[in-house]
């Protein structure tokens, strides 16, 4: 392994970290703007033009924050808990292919952490930790509220990643690898999954909406019953890993949408596009695109959380294990029946 | 089980459940208010509600002052709608003294009483939504109670506790931009109300978190003296503004909305119809305002009507039943008087006891978000945490009228 390999790893994984953070942080001011568009209110306006370093002062605000730590509580598991959500948070970027192998100065060099070949395994092992942050945090709380959202939390994500792993296995049937860059690579232009997996694709939505606890899942944090959830007792920076982390999961999960499903960097014309541009260029303009279905996807994520209203409790759990998980079955059936079908005559 | 003390087992090693006080600074209870819920698992066992967090004393209060200043006790009540607090008092205290009111008084007191409603029932419908977790209605919706704020700040300077009118009419006729206000009012509301039922109504998951939720018969409901919108929801048509007219209410042609089974869905679909017909009472009034001679504002009874300060600083009369009102010297009759008018949450009665004092000798508010809340643990008992929750909300304890 030569030294240049790893330095050229370590600025794309800094990079790559840079970006996350830079998305979450502004997805909490899209998130107030795209609110205030859609109820009629003028949004954060005042620090900067258009509000635009409100995340900044948000930032800022949560590092002056006074940390209190409550006395009757766990105080190591009480610092562990949004640790864990922020890393677990961040490490899910690691093998998402951000686009094409990128030529700079001669030197290839590919737009992704690594290729593991179970990549997709991977990104589930990542989310299902996740569910350790919001947990230990509302344990160590000891906090009743805590308690019950770190409940409502953990069998949430438990059911919901039974359902979301059925969806993946009808498109794994269709892809045939778990790698997420040959996923990528077999949706070439405008060969997107969503188009074989149409049906997949919305069980696999809803189950991320669920998986990242955003509305109308958002019953672990569902501020009128259980006041701030499992951060009810969380104060400055460790609320802030808390915040931060459900921005950087919906990134996360934006992107793994995009990926698995909307041919991530591929775009209709792609190949006149990669002669037009180079092999500089043409990557980056693939990323570009990439990035744009990302920022769709998180947009609608926001439009979902500010139009309806949350599920209860048990309703969230019937629909998880009596609606998804038989819909999801009946989706791998079916996809095998029809590939058996035409890979057999 | 004793309902009224409050049991704590968290110290209990055999106890399986978990005591949960939901209160008072809880965000849910949108006040301030208690209840101690024993829990298993999310459901609840049993729960105690414990009030009096904000009581101010209000009947003791009211011994003390004369008429007129008891008022801004009545905003304090109630104060997602203050006016129908103040027009309640007004009356009940024009009952004792006999005074009659011009039909054009009688108008804009519907119109304002109607305004507080419509305000009222903003409030709890878009805390449903809230609490459901569709924060958008709530904030969509609620730029309206501003407009009709705006309303009230142009007829009496206050927008809040807008210690609105007189004894015997109102302070100064409403100005036209007041009018205007008004007019503007009913043309906007019904587009952004429709958009708020396009937006509920029908949403499978509003109806299912809603819907069959919290059921209460009409039975039960008359038992525990429920009244306003929570006892129509349940499917008695008792409304104070139909079986007392008050106020010329008799003059207008309006529905009483009722439902069937009493859940939260039908409560919310009955404050949001009775919304409609609240718009309809408005425009009927402002068209009837046209027949009737402009600029009376207040009944021709100068011992009872606390006159302007110019006529006070200029005219010896005026100075004199200004001073006697003031001091509580009206000659009002010794009497027991009991009027009431449909508050927004219900029948909200005044009981007022003279014995010729220059105060009250007794004065006791029916205040129905009070009674109402009666019911509330035992309802909870076998529920859901989260049902509990949006059932509070569509009962709209206000915590001023709960504890006075």
């Amino acid at each position: 392994m030569d030294i240049a390999f790893v330095i050229e790893k370590f600025v794309l994984v800094a990079i790559i970290f840079g970006i996350s953070l830079v998305i979450a942080m502004y997805s909490t001011y899209a998130e107030r703007k795209v609110a205030a568009f859609l109820q009629d209110r003028l949004g954060p306006d005042r620090a900067g033009p258009a509000g635009m370093f409100q995340p900044l002062a948000d930032g800022l605000k949560m590092f002056m924050k006074e940390e209190i730590i409550p006395s009757n509580a766990s105080k190591w598991l009480f610092m562990v808990g949004p640790g864990l959500a922020m890393l677990t948070a961040c490490i899910g970027t690691a093998v998402i292919p951000w686009g094409s192998d990128i030529t700079i100065g001669g030197r290839v060099i590919p737009l992704q952490v690594t290729d593991i070949n179970v990549g997709l395994l991977y990104i589930f092992g990542v989310v299902s930790l996740g569910v350790y942050g919001v947990m230990i945090g509302g344990w160590a709380s000891n906090n009743k509220y805590s308690l019950l959202s770190a409940i409502r939390a953990a069998s949430q994500n438990i059911s919901y990643e039974i359902a979301m792993g059925l969806s993946i296995i009808a498109l794994l049937l269709v892809t045939n690898t778990l790698s997420l860059r040959e996923i990528v690579e077999g949706q070439h232009g405008w060969r997107w999954n969503v188009l074989y997996q149409p049906f997949g694709f919305i069980l696999f939505m809803v189950c991320s909406f669920a998986e990242t606890n955003r509305a109308p899942f958002d019953l672990p944090e569902c501020e009128t019953e259980l006041i701030g959830g499992y951060h009810t007792e969380y104060s400055s920076m460790k609320l802030g890993f808390y915040l931060f982390a459900e921005y950087i999961n919906m990134f996360v999960s934006s992107a793994v949408m995009a990926t698995l499903y909307f041919g991530g960097y591929n775009y209709p014309g792609m190949d006149t596009m990669a002669v037009w541009l180079g092999p500089t260029w043409a990557p980056l303009f693939g990323m570009a695109i990439f990035f744009v279905k990302i920022f769709v996807f998180i947009f609608f994520f926001m439009w979902v959380r500010w139009t309806i209203p949350r599920f209860r409790y048990d309703q969230l759990m019937n629909l998880g294990w009596k609606v998804l998980i038989p819909l999801a079955i009946a989706n791998i059936v079916v996809t095998a029946v029809v590939i058996g079908i035409i890979e057999g005559f | 089980m004793n309902h009224n003390q409050p049991v704590y087992t968290d110290n209990d090693p055999q106890s399986e459940l978990v005591t949960l006080n939901l209160g008072p600074t809880h965000p849910a209870t949108h006040g301030v208010f208690q209840n101690v819920l024993q829990l298993d698992g999310e459901r609840i066992v049993s729960g105690v509600s414990t009030i009096g967090y904000i009581h101010r004393a209000f009947e003791k209060i009211a011994e003390h002052r004369p008429f007129y200043q008891i008022t801004p006790l009545t905003d304090r009540l109630n104060y997602c709608s203050s006016p129908i607090n103040n027009m309640g008092w007004h009356m009940t205290v024009e009952k004792l003294l006999n005074i009659t009111m011009p039909k054009r008084v009688d108008y804009l007191r519907v119109i304002i009483m109607e305004l507080a409603r419509i305000s009222d029932h903003i409030i709890c419908n878009t805390i449903i939504g809230q609490d459901t977790g569709a924060t958008t209605t709530f904030l969509y919706l609620f730029q309206f109670r501003e407009h009709i704020y705006e309303i009230y700040e142009e007829i009496c300077g206050a927008r809040l506790t807008t210690n609105i009118g007189r004894i015997g009419g109102f302070e100064r006729d409403f100005n036209e931009i007041a009018f205007a206000k008004i007019n503007k009012f009913l043309k906007e509301f019904p587009a952004a109300l429709k958009e708020f039922e396009n937006l509920l109504n029908r949403n499978r998951i509003f109806i299912d978190r809603t819907a069959g939720v919290a059921c209460v018969t009409p039975e039960q409901a008359l038992s525990y003296s429920w009244s306003g919108p929570l006892l129509r929801a349940t499917g008695v048509d008792y409304d104070v503004r139909v079986s007392e007219p008050y106020s010329s209410y008799g003059d207008f042609d309006f529905e009483v909305p009722v439902g069937t089974s009493g859940d939260i869905y039908d409560r919310y679909l009955v404050r949001n119809e009775e919304m409609w017909q609240s718009l309809r009472l408005i425009q009927q009034a402002m068209d009837k305002l046209k027949n009737e001679p402009a600029g009376i504002f207040h009944a021709d009874v100068p011992e009872f009507y606390l006159p302007a300060k110019e006529e006070v600083y200029n005219n010896m009369e005026a100075l004199i039943y200004h001073f006697k009102i003031v001091m509580g010297e009206i000659d009002a009759p010794k009497a027991e008087v009991y009027h009431a008018v449909e508050g927004g949450n219900g029948e909200l009665g005044f009981y007022l006891i003279n014995d010729g004092g220059r105060t009250p000798y007794r004065l006791h508010f029916r205040r129905p978000s009070f009674i109402n809340y009666q019911m509330f643990a035992h309802m909870s008992e076998g529920m859901l945490l989260s049902d509990a929750i949006i059932n509070m909300s569509s009962m709209n304890i206000i915590a001023g009228e709960l504890d006075a």
